[in-house]
This record gives structure tokens, C-alpha cells and sequence, in this order.
């Protein structure tokens, strides 16, 4: 007895395997650990996701009652936290589950949904809902669909539109809700109806400085850049002195940085062109110390000027 | 001899085969999305075949990766126009202008009177002919 149901036992495991395996999302999740750094929490919230909807399959496959989960989901964390980036990586691991039948995404925000004047908030919700079937809508910023100080706002009759779709067609569609915490949670307080059809709610971190380092060295890599060692020391430095200043928008802040280091190596590059003889392929793809120490935020930022003369 | 065999309108794809399931629809929506034409629902109860024109129920739906969406609207269409004529129309914009590419009825009324022969008798003994639909004896919205 005890045996047999081992042995079932066994045959399920080796089910759930073949399952993934033949899904693939394998490669999803090794792109995921690729491409993003750190975020942890977020990572194993996303495999807990994917666990849950290939242990349902495997239900399904013998018979057992499987609910069609609500995978409707809100991403809330600071700008550049990889938001959008993990929303697309989402679409890609439904998409692969079958839990959706392609693995776009349509990135909206608020004037894509919201009209400007009666009668004009429906069609254009409906479109884009449209437009959205069978993948994935992510809505960046989703509270400034609710805008509780104008009761006349058209943002309400969006929510009503989105809810009842949300609900309805669940197989077609599968939203995503983004934007900073805090104002997201006002937003589910105020929206009952929104926060009870969201089942997932994944908080994204901010980057430690570690991970900010590790992040400019990737963008780099990508596009055939290469920090030199007093170019690394360099970043690391703008990092923490990044971090202190305000509008510090994670991952974004440092692809702008990385965009104005290069700009000053191309520069620099330039200016030296008839003092010596063309670059080599290293001088090409190698930034240096100087290319970074040149930046406004060693001297304080944009305000900088304005806190010297007030110490 | 009966012209309006099985009483049924005889227009554009599929029109000879019983009416398409959704399922049905859906592969030929996925079919036409597939080949990137734009799709369009209209609506009519006046199917003379001369009639080329039918109203559009809603806008043509460019952009959309899964029909779905489409079905939405046919199922919109149907519930506005149940004893109407709707067809679903494929639009290609290859050669610069929106050609329809396929066309097939999603709805038709539940009694289809079909159409008559009228003879009109001009210049002495000559006989011109038209074809004229019984339905539009009757005022707009009391046709079917």
C-alpha cells in the first residue's frame, strides 16, 4: 500500500519535471538571473508563481480540481527597480505555463485609458483592452486612474471598465498594476473592488550599492563597454555619492550616468585624435576614472552649488 | 424553382456551410491577424448584394495580437442587432488602401425571407430585370 503510493508518488514528480522541462521556463528563469541583479525577494516570488501554476497543470493532467487562478498582479517599488523588465520576463513565463496565448505586453498609463471628454473613456479603454487580449496590459502608475479630489473624473469609469474585463476574462487577459508603494496601497484602500482581484503583490526592493555596481558593469557589457580597475573605483564612488542626491531613480539613474560617461569618453577620444595616432579597439570600449569623475554629482549634484554656500 | 434554397442568405465565405461556432470564428479571426489585416464588424438589414455598405458597428480594430477581442465585439454586435445581418470583414492595407480580404456572417435573422424577381416592362415588349429583398417592404427596425 504504502509502496504503491510511493510509487504515484514518484510518477508525479517525474510528471512536474517533464511539465517544466517541456515548458521552458528554465531558460526564462536563467534569462531572469541573467539580466536582472539582485531583487531576490521578487525572484522567488516569481518562482513561487510559476511553482503554483505548474503544480495546477499537473492537477488538471490527472483530474484534480484546479481553480483557474487569478493571475492578475501588482508590481510596487521605487523608479528603475525593473519593473517594466520583470512585467515582460512575467508574460514570457505565462505565456510558456499556457496560461496566456502570446507573451506580449501592452505598457500603458492613465491617457491611454482615460478619455478626455464623456463618452470618450469607454471606447479608448476598450481598445486598449483589446489590443491587450491574450497577453499581458501592464499599467505603469496605475493610481492616477483614481483621482479622488475630482468626482467627476473619468479615471473611475476606466476602473469600472478594467474590473469587469479583469473579472470576466480572466483567460484572455492578465493585468499588471505598477507604481510607487505607497500610493499604490492608497489606491487598492480606495478601490476595493481592484484590491480583491489582484492576487499578487510583489514589492521590488531598491538596489543596494553592491547591486547598483553590478548593474552599471552589465550595461556596460552589453554594449561593449569595459570599466578599467580606476574607472570601476570611479563608479563605485559616483554610486554613493548618487545614492545621497535626490530623483535617484535606481537602475535608470545609472544607464544615464553610464550614457554621460560615454559621452565624455567620445569626447575625450575626440579631442586627443590629432595628438596621437587613432584609438585602439581597447581605448573604444574602455571607460575611465576620468570619464566619470567629471560628472556634476562629485560636486554635488544639481543643487551642489547652492549647499557650498551654506556650509 | 426555389431561388432561396433553404431560405438563407448566400454572401461572402462559409455562406453555403451551416453558421460558424465561435470557435470556429475565432480560428478564422486568428487566421487574419496572422496575416496582419486589420478586422471590422458590421451590421445590416437591408443585404441586398448590391448593398456594399453596411454600417460599421464600432471602429475597425487595428493593432490586435489575439482575437479575443474581436470575438468581444461580435458578441457586442450580436446582442445590439440580434435579427440583423453582421459580418466580419478582413482589411489588408498592403497596397496602401484597406482591401477587404475576407468576409463572412457571424449573425443572420432567424426568418430570411430572400429576395424577388422583378420584371419591369420598358421601350415597347423589353423586360429589365432586378432582384429586390422582400424585408425591405417594411420600414427600418421592423424588417426581421
Amino acid at each position: 500500500m504504502n509502496a504503491e503510493a510511493n510509487t504515484s508518488c514518484a510518477e508525479a514528480m517525474s510528471d512536474l519535471a517533464l511539465l517544466y522541462r517541456e515548458s521552458g521556463i528554465a531558460e526564462v528563469f536563467e534569462k531572469l538571473d541573467r539580466e536582472l541583479v539582485g531583487l531576490a525577494p521578487v525572484k522567488s516570488r516569481i518562482r513561487e508563481i510559476a511553482a503554483l501554476l505548474l503544480v495546477d497543470k499537473a492537477r488538471r493532467a490527472v483530474g484534480l480540481a484546479a481553480s483557474a487562478p487569478s493571475l492578475h498582479m501588482s508590481f510596487t517599488g521605487n523608479p528603475g527597480t525593473g519593473k517594466t523588465t520583470v512585467a515582460m520576463r512575467m508574460a514570457d513565463i505565462l505565456h510558456r505555463l499556457g496560461y496566456t496565448r502570446s507573451n506580449h505586453v501592452i505598457a500603458v498609463t492613465r491617457d491611454d485609458l482615460v478619455g478626455q471628454y464623456i463618452g470618450h473613456t469607454a471606447p479608448k479603454t476598450k481598445e486598449v483592452l483589446k489590443k491587450a487580449m491574450g497577453g499581458v496590459l501592464f499599467i505603469d502608475e496605475a493610481y492616477y486612474l483614481y483621482r479622488p479630489e475630482n468626482e467627476r473624473d473619468y479615471g473611475q469609469e476606466s476602473i469600472e471598465i478594467l474590473l469587469q474585463v479583469m473579472e470576466n476574462q480572466r483567460d484572455d487577459l492578465v493585468v499588471i498594476l505598477a507604481g510607487y508603494k505607497n500610493r499604490m496601497e492608497t489606491f487598492f484602500r480606495s478601490n476595493p473592488g481592484m484590491a480583491s482581484r489582484v492576487a499578487h503583490h510583489i514589492d521590488f526592493p531598491d538596489y543596494s550599492e553592491a547591486e547598483l555596481l553590478e548593474i552599471a558593469r552589465l550595461i556596460a557589457a552589453q554594449t561593449d563597454y569595459r570599466f578599467d580597475e580606476a574607472g570601476l573605483a570611479a563608479m563605485r564612488d559616483y554610486i554613493a555619492h548618487r545614492l545621497a542626491q535626490p530623483h535617484f531613480a535606481n537602475a535608470r539613474s545609472i544607464r544615464n550616468a553610464l550614457d554621460r560617461a560615454r559621452l565624455r569618453q567620445a569626447q575625450r577620444l575626440f579631442m586627443n585624435a590629432d595628438k596621437q595616432s587613432a584609438p585602439d579597439k581597447e581605448a573604444l570600449m574602455t571607460i575611465t576614472a576620468g570619464d566619470i569623475r567629471a560628472s556634476r554629482v562629485f560636486r554635488g549634484g544639481l543643487d551642489g552649488e547652492r549647499k557650498q554656500e551654506s556650509s | 424553382m426555389m431561388t432561396n434554397t433553404n431560405q438563407r442568405l448566400t454572401q461572402g465565405q462559409f455562406s453555403f456551410l451551416p453558421d460558424l461556432t465561435d470557435a470556429q470564428i475565432t480560428k478564422q479571426l486568428q487566421y487574419a491577424l496572422r496575416q496582419g489585416w486589420a478586422v471590422g464588424i458590421e451590421y445590416t438589414d437591408d443585404p441586398h448584394p448590391r448593398n456594399t455598405y453596411w454600417e460599421m458597428f464600432g471602429n475597425p480594430m487595428f493593432d490586435l495580437r489575439d482575437p479575443a477581442g474581436i470575438l468581444l465585439e461580435i458578441n457586442n454586435c450580436r446582442k445590439t442587432f440580434a435579427s440583423h445581418y453582421v459580418r466580419v470583414t478582413a482589411f489588408d492595407a498592403t497596397r496602401g488602401v484597406e482591401s477587404p480580404k475576407m468576409s463572412y456572417l457571424v449573425n443572420r435573422p432567424a426568418n430570411e425571407p430572400g429576395f424577388g424577381l422583378v420584371r419591369q416592362e420598358v421601350d415597347g415588349r423589353n423586360i429589365r430585370y432586378t432582384i429586390h429583398s422582400y424585408a425591405t417592404d417594411k420600414g427600418e427596425g421592423e424588417r426581421y
